[in-house]
């Protein structure tokens, strides 16, 4: 939008030509082309499917290039859409990234991006201009920069490393894609009037077209290889989520990789990324409705998919059997419409064993094995697995159909579509298997979780989508027994694999087996970038902030000049032991925290792999680890997102006392975010428009804000925001807040900030003294410098709630000015005698706890070796530390004051009493301590002097006074209870 | 060698008078640092220990020195860090950053200063240096950046540290007593404050980061003790040039301590106070008096020194007012006397001083009301006086509510070094009654 307004060029979007299909579900049309005119300006600009766009980003120099697959619109025509696939440019590659290349990049080269977790759904109004992409071979010199915008893609790129792009990749599609007219490309959404002839081009297109269409006719249509007809597509356009997920269920790579819907959608759509992001496909929980859609559509395509399949590989006697078998498959498919409805609702059971599907499958679940037999039956009736186990089979079929060698020819072949058919074929190469195991098993405990919280959602679209699933199914069936006819041991391996990713979601599995059939065709290599992408989480956030600035070299960030000789090492255990209990050092683990832990966990991570948001709001006294927790579960999500267990995120941080204004928070997170520096209303307006928008390669950020209380402003819009953007449709952020108070939200916010909090709150309780001794212990961690009591006496002196108040024995001022309190704490047997100072509040702070042993180790490390000392820190070293860290110094300060002081002090006192109040004038204070002087026998003291003598005590904050300015008029209060001086002169 | 001796009982006496003034007073004004500590070695002991953690093994550590002020805290600090610099490796290593809370009244002038006193504004270049919130997450980032094994220690000593914690929100406070529980660049916070009760002043948050170790500085010295500080104050070193001066002042000075009147002086000096700052001042009173003609310290001199400093300055003020302005001061007493404390206006002490004109007004000469109004302005002035409310634009000035801000006893006693104070006054003075 920026890019338009500040032109201030209005661009008028057009479609082209009649809609090529209608998905009735979505109420979407496909479209074959796209007109673009400037107003003002005559000339107009077509784009049309497969050809190469700019499409505009935050960097107005630089937009991003991606290659249209489909257009569609809504029936309105207000909104017009595009899916793409995304090409990335040299700056949009992390800088230490860049270093793979092994040489300085062109400007003008584009990488062929096959990274996930990019949203490959564009508003139509983003698009700028048609570019000219090149392909030129890895080793082929760059032409001369004689055209200036023509771009060069040499290299593909998922985010991890550079590949050679296939020409075939970019340029076959493109040269059908430039020559538009035989919609040739199988990405793109079929034109209605496919013909058969082309067996293999039709065989896709039908693929896609049937996808979307729900109904039993067509899907009969599809299942006899007929149904191909444009009808299928109309459908299409409803869910292109679902459709993406079709497709990419075709390709049959492992389901299990893929981990964003998002990024499965987009995959699907632009050929070469379809394979990845099916990898990525298995989380696509937002999309419940669109999923089973998407199952459903995923079916049907499957069985085109086989058909054309066989159709394409004639060659190979194996797809010619298919075929047949297909065939009939379709025909007691279509008769047995019933019997497809039961078998979706079996796969949704065993993926997610609680949901209750209402009509429940007549065919018992079947062990992934059993599916084998069932298709090679051929039989109706084994519903669900079935549906998961055909797409595999097929693409698995495809694979050894497609032998090397059979690639090649294929590649060599010129024809599109069979250039597409093989490198499906590459794409199917088994190596899903091994890629999808290792997957299925980690997300188990995420699947739980998060397919709890899926059940729930999508609850009700699931049951309304039944019936018609259930009919798209049939078509389905007869797919799966010819795959499973064809199915290898790989095969299976692929199916349970996928089986544990269908735990998650079942309609992910379906998705996934209906895109790897679908994009199986056209990306080559599907699984190494697969992997790669998964892995590198920053990688889309780095994309997200680059585009906007553009590599602006940062104002140099100081640190801290580095030392010059090395920090020594602890040389003894005592040493060691001190190390290790330093409130900074990082903990293995956090003992005693783990519910809090595991609650926050599940909570964050179910809401990335939703891809929705949420809040949280976190309670806590000061020094439960509120803050070390959640990092700690920040770290532990972050390494999850590292191996792929879950879509990537990120992670920012923010602190109420570390800003010097609430509104600063929006600069820090924009920052954070993007690395952009705006000021505060600016960032507010960025971060508005960034979380309310859709926008591309989009991925949950997870924002911590810390001493929340402090965010607080008049008309608390700051923590308005913070709460109402994560509500936002596309906002996927995912607010953490922590503050000491639990009552924060009822007390210092208005209604409609605390309504948007919600009611997702923690509170930490302060810990007991036993969870103190095993953080300790824990901490120590086999470091014996302690001993037994010694640490039992600081777990107890810490957390001393309910021996509160208890007043010591013996020790004259409990009560201190009428506010403090004395902390009686019971003493350890042999420390009776032990006369027990007042000790300050320390309600389970477990920094207090940490700082006491420290103490201790240092008090131990310095007393004067005793013989008979173990060299452990005792119960003696403890209470030495306790006292000189809480003990008060009033008495102590009394005791040293000189002679003029003490008596100004009784002075004090005297005057109290016989005004029977807490306050006097410094002058009727002066009077008495005048008389004291005499009985004292000392020389009386000037009123300057006494003045002086008053301030002291002031200083010290013995004595509370008024400013000075009031010379002898100045009032005089006590800041010590009278007990404690009279204690305190009379030990003296 | 001869030559060496001979030198510097050549020196003629004034030079040895001038050389001696300069040396004390290097002592006393300068706050130069004793050798060793006095009366605070186990303090300067834990307080070395603990930056030496800091410095060598890179642990961070925050600490409060507490104790009323003259007690030695800066000395102790400062003693501290020459010992510490002594240690090659502390030397290295440590960054040092003093901040002063009456200097940096608030964080963002704090955090200038630390930018400063770290010499990290060069890494911004020519950049204007940016705003207050920019200038925080500018050093937060470098102290994040760090690490306990990797970069340099750093040293905060915030002096007046209560005045810190009542910056708005404990910013700095937090940030740095945070830093110093984090695995960030390792830092040595240390507090510096005379205020007993430091730790109430704290956010709870900031209290909780603080690692609540405190050096009480607070000594109890006998009159013995005090005595011996005195001598090894005015006390002239060995190498002093002129040896035989340095032996000659020296038995002075021992003579002058054992003097009963120069005790009996010191002792209500150390019953006053012990720090020793007050100390210092009497002595350099006394040494201001040494001279060529005289260069040693009499008894007297210290007595001169003992009344100079004790000498109470609103009595002294009283001698400069005219006698009008005196009458109205006593009128002013009896009107408190009678009313018990309560405010006055001018009406009224001119109806006191009226009455006493009447009685007995044989030698003094009434005035007119305005000349009164001038005299009691300017007692207002000199704070004889003070209005009760300061919004007194309202009232006029004959109706403005005053109070006496001089005690009874200062009034009398200057009454009796008023030179030619007429007796009528002094006698309406000692009066019970108006």
């Amino acid at each position: 939008m920026k890019y338009f307004t500040r032109l201030r060029v209005r661009r008028v979007y057009e479609w082209r030509g009649k809609p090529l299909s209608f998905n009735r579900k979505l109420k979407t049309y496909e479209y074959g082309s796209l007109a673009i005119s400037v107003e003002g300006l005559p000339r107009i600009t077509v784009i049309k499917i497969g050809q190469h766009i700019l499409i505009e980003g935050e960097d107005e120099d630089n937009p991003y290039v991606a290659k249209v697959i489909r257009l569609f619109g809504d029936d309105s025509g207000k909104q017009k859409k595009a899916v793409v696939q995304w090409f990335v440019r040299v700056f949009e590659v992390p800088l230490s990234k860049l270093k793979l290349l092994g040489r300085e990049p062109h400007p003008q080269e584009i990488f062929y991006y096959q990274g996930r977790s990019c949203d490959d759904e564009v508003d139509a109004g983003s698009i700028l201009k048609p570019v000219q992409v090149t392909h030129l071979d890895a080793a082929a010199p760059f032409p001369d920069a004689g055209d200036g915008d023509a771009l060069y893609v040499k290299l593909s790129w998922d985010s991890k490393t550079f590949r050679v792009a296939e020409r075939s990749v970019v340029e076959s599609e493109l040269a059908p894609a430039s020559s538009p007219p035989p919609r040739p490309t199988p990405s793109l959404p079929p034109s209605p009037p496919c013909s058969p002839p082309a067996a293999a081009l039709a065989s896709r297109g039908p693929a896609r077209r049937a996808l979307p269409t729900p109904d039993l006719t067509v899907m009969r249509r599809a299942a006899q290889g007929e149904a191909r007809g444009g009808r299928a597509t109309a459908s299409a356009g409803k869910a292109r989520a679902a459709e993406a997920e079709s497709l990419h269920s075709s390709t049959k790579l492992s389901a299990s990789k893929c981990l964003s819907a998002k990024r499965r959608n987009a995959s699907a759509r632009t050929p070469g990324v379809r394979k990845k992001l099916e990898l990525s496909n298995p989380e696509r929980n937002s999309m419940a409705g669109e999923d089973i859609l998407g199952q459903l559509l995923d079916d049907e395509l499957e069985s085109v998919g086989m058909v054309a399949v066989g159709r394409l590989s004639a060659s190979p006697p194996q797809d010619l059997s298919l075929t047949p078998r297909r065939r009939s498959r379709g025909a007691p498919g279509t008769p047995g419409s019933f019997s497809l409805k039961p078998s979706v609702i079996v796969l949704q059971k065993l993926s997610l064993s609680e949901r209750t599907s209402p009509p429940s499958s007549a065919s018992p679940p079947q062990g992934d094995e059993v599916m084998e037999p069932e298709s090679m039956t051929g039989s109706l009736k084994t519903p669900r697995r079935r549906a998961a186990t055909p797409r595999r089979p097929y693409a698995t079929r495809e694979q050894k159909a497609a032998t090397p060698s059979r690639k090649k020819e294929r590649d060599t072949l010129k024809e599109p579509a069979l250039g597409v058919l093989a490198e499906v074929d590459n794409e199917i190469s088994p190596m899903l298997p091994v890629i999808a195991t290792p997957r299925g098993s980690k997300r188990k405990s995420a699947q739980l979780v998060s397919s709890r919280i899926r059940k729930q959602l999508n609850l009700l679209d699931n049951l309304q989508d039944l019936n018609s699933d259930g009919e798209d199914e049939e078509e389905f069936v007869p797919s799966k027994k010819e795959l499973q006819s064809s199915e290898e041991e790989e095969e299976e391996e692929d199916e349970e694999e996928e089986e544990e990713a269908g735990l998650d979601s079942d309609d992910d599995v379906v998705y996934k087996k209906g895109r790897r059939a679908a994009a199986g065709p056209r990306t080559p290599r599907s699984k190494p970038r697969i992997r790669s992408s998964t892995r590198t989480p920053q990688r889309t956030p780095n994309r997200k902030i680059t585009p906007g600035t553009p590599r602006t070299p940062q104002c140099a960030t100081p640190s801290i000049p580095s030392r010059s000789l090395p920090a020594r090492q602890p040389a003894n255990v005592l040493e060691e032991a001190r190390t290790r209990l330093h409130v900074s050092s990082v903990p293995e683990s956090l003992p005693c925290r783990e519910q809090e832990f595991q609650d926050i966990y599940s909570f964050v991570e179910s809401k990335i792999e939703d891809g929705t948001g949420g809040c949280m709001y976190i309670s806590g006294v000061p020094g439960t680890g509120k803050t070390a927790t959640v990092q700690e579960v920040m770290r532990c999500l972050q390494h999850a997102a590292d191996v792929d267990e879950i879509p990537p995120f990120h992670f920012i941080e923010i602190n109420g006392m570390k800003m010097t204004d609430p509104h600063q928070a929006y600069v820090q997170i924009l920052q954070k975010l993007t690395g952009q520096k705006a000021t505060a209303d600016h960032a507010a307006a960025l971060l508005e428009k960034r979380f309310s928008n859709p926008a591309p390669r989009k991925e949950t950020t997870v924002l911590l804000v810390d001493e929340l209380d402090l965010l607080w402003t008049r008309k608390q819009n700051v923590m308005y925001n913070l709460f109402d953007w994560p509500t936002r449709r596309h906002a996927r952020l995912v607010v953490l807040t922590i503050a000491n108070t639990m009552d924060l939200p009822e007390r210092i916010m208005i209604n409609r900030v605390a309504s948007r909090l919600g009611l997702t709150r923690m509170s930490f309780q302060p810990y007991s003294f036993k969870q103190l001794q095993q953080i300790i212990m824990s901490r120590l961690n086999k470091v014996k410098a302690f001993e037994e009591d010694a640490l039992q006496l600081v777990s107890r002196k810490v957390n001393d709630q309910g021996h509160r108040g208890r007043l010591t024995p013996g020790h004259p001022g409990g009560v201190r000015g009428g506010k403090a309190f004395s902390r009686g704490i019971r003493p350890p047997p042999s420390q009776v005698s032990l006369r027990s100072p007042r000790w300050a509040a320390l309600s389970g702070d477990a920094r207090r706890c940490l700082d006491i042993c420290r103490t201790a180790t240092e008090i131990c490390e310095h007393s004067p070796a005793d013989p008979s000392a173990t060299g452990l820190v005792e119960v003696g070293h403890v209470m030495e530390a306790l006292n000189e860290m809480f003990s008060s110094a009033y008495v102590t300060a009394i005791k040293c004051a000189s002679l003029q002081e003490q008596l100004f002090l009784r002075a004090v006192i005297a005057e109290f009493r016989r005004l029977g109040l807490e306050e006097a004038t410094f002058q009727q204070v002066f009077v008495q301590h005048q008389a004291l002087c005499r009985v004292e026998g000392l020389q009386p003291i000037s009123v300057s002097e006494g003045l002086a003598v008053c301030r002291r005590l002031g200083g010290c904050r013995l004595l509370l006074l008024e400013p000075s300015r009031l010379g002898v008029l100045q009032r005089v209060r006590l800041n010590v209870s009278q007990d404690d001086v009279l204690y305190a002169l009379k030990a003296d | 060698m001869s030559k060496r001796k001979m030198q510097p009982a050549d020196l003629p006496a004034g030079e040895c008078v001038s050389q001696l003034q300069e040396m004390l007073r290097q002592r006393l004004c300068h706050q130069q640092l004793p050798d060793r500590p006095e009366g605070v070695e186990a303090q300067h002991k834990h307080l070395l220990e603990l930056l030496k953690r800091t410095s060598v093994h890179g642990e961070s550590n925050s600490v409060l020195i507490v104790g009323p002020r003259g007690a030695g805290k800066t000395m102790l600090l400062k003693c501290v860090l020459r010992d510490l610099q002594e240690e090659k490796e502390a030397e290295k290593n440590l960054l040092q950053v003093h901040l002063n809370g009456l200097l940096q009244t608030d964080d963002r002038i704090a955090l200038k200063e630390i930018t400063r006193q770290l010499h990290l504004e060069n890494v911004v270049g020519d950049k204007v240096f940016g705003s207050f919130a920019e200038n925080l997450t500018f050093l937060l980032e470098a102290l994040k950046k760090g690490d306990r094994s990797s970069s340099r220690p750093v040293l905060f000593v915030l002096d007046e540290f209560d005045l810190f914690a009542a910056h708005k929100n404990q910013t700095l406070l937090y940030n740095l007593l945070d830093v110093s529980q984090s695995a960030q660049a390792p830092i040595a916070v240390v507090g510096m404050t005379c205020r007993l009760d430091v730790l109430e002043l704290l956010e709870k948050r900031v209290k909780s980061r603080f690692s609540h170790r405190q050096i009480h500085l607070l000594s109890n010295p006998t009159f013995a003790e005090y005595l011996g500080r005195v001598r090894t104050r005015l006390g002239l070193p060995d190498h002093f040039p002129d040896s035989r001066f340095a032996a000659d002042w020296n038995a002075s000075v021992e003579t002058l301590c054992e003097d009963k009147s120069v005790e009996e002086v010191l002792r209500r000096h150390f019953h006053s106070s012990k720090d020793f700052r007050s100390l210092h001042m009497l002595l350099m009173l006394c040494l201001s008096r040494v001279s060529v003609a005289k260069p040693w310290i009499r008894p007297a001199d210290l007595l001169e020194a003992s009344r100079l400093s004790f000498a109470d300055g609103e009595a002294n003020m009283l001698h400069g007012l005219s006698i009008l302005e005196l009458c109205l001061i006593i009128a002013m007493k009896h009107l408190n006397d009678v009313y018990e404390g309560e405010p006055f206006n001018l009406q009224m002490v001119h109806n006191e001083f009226k009455k006493f004109l009447q009685r007995k007004s044989n030698s003094m000469y009434n005035f007119d009301q305005p000349v009164i109004l001038k005299a009691f302005e300017h007692l207002q002035q000199l704070e004889m006086i003070r209005p009760v409310d300061s919004s007194s634009a309202k009232t006029q000035r004959e109706f403005q509510l005053m109070r006496l801000m001089l005690d009874h006893s200062q009034i009398m006693e200057a009454l009796q070094k008023y030179p030619q104070c007429p007796t009528e006054v002094k006698q309406w003075a000692m009066s019970a009654f108006g």
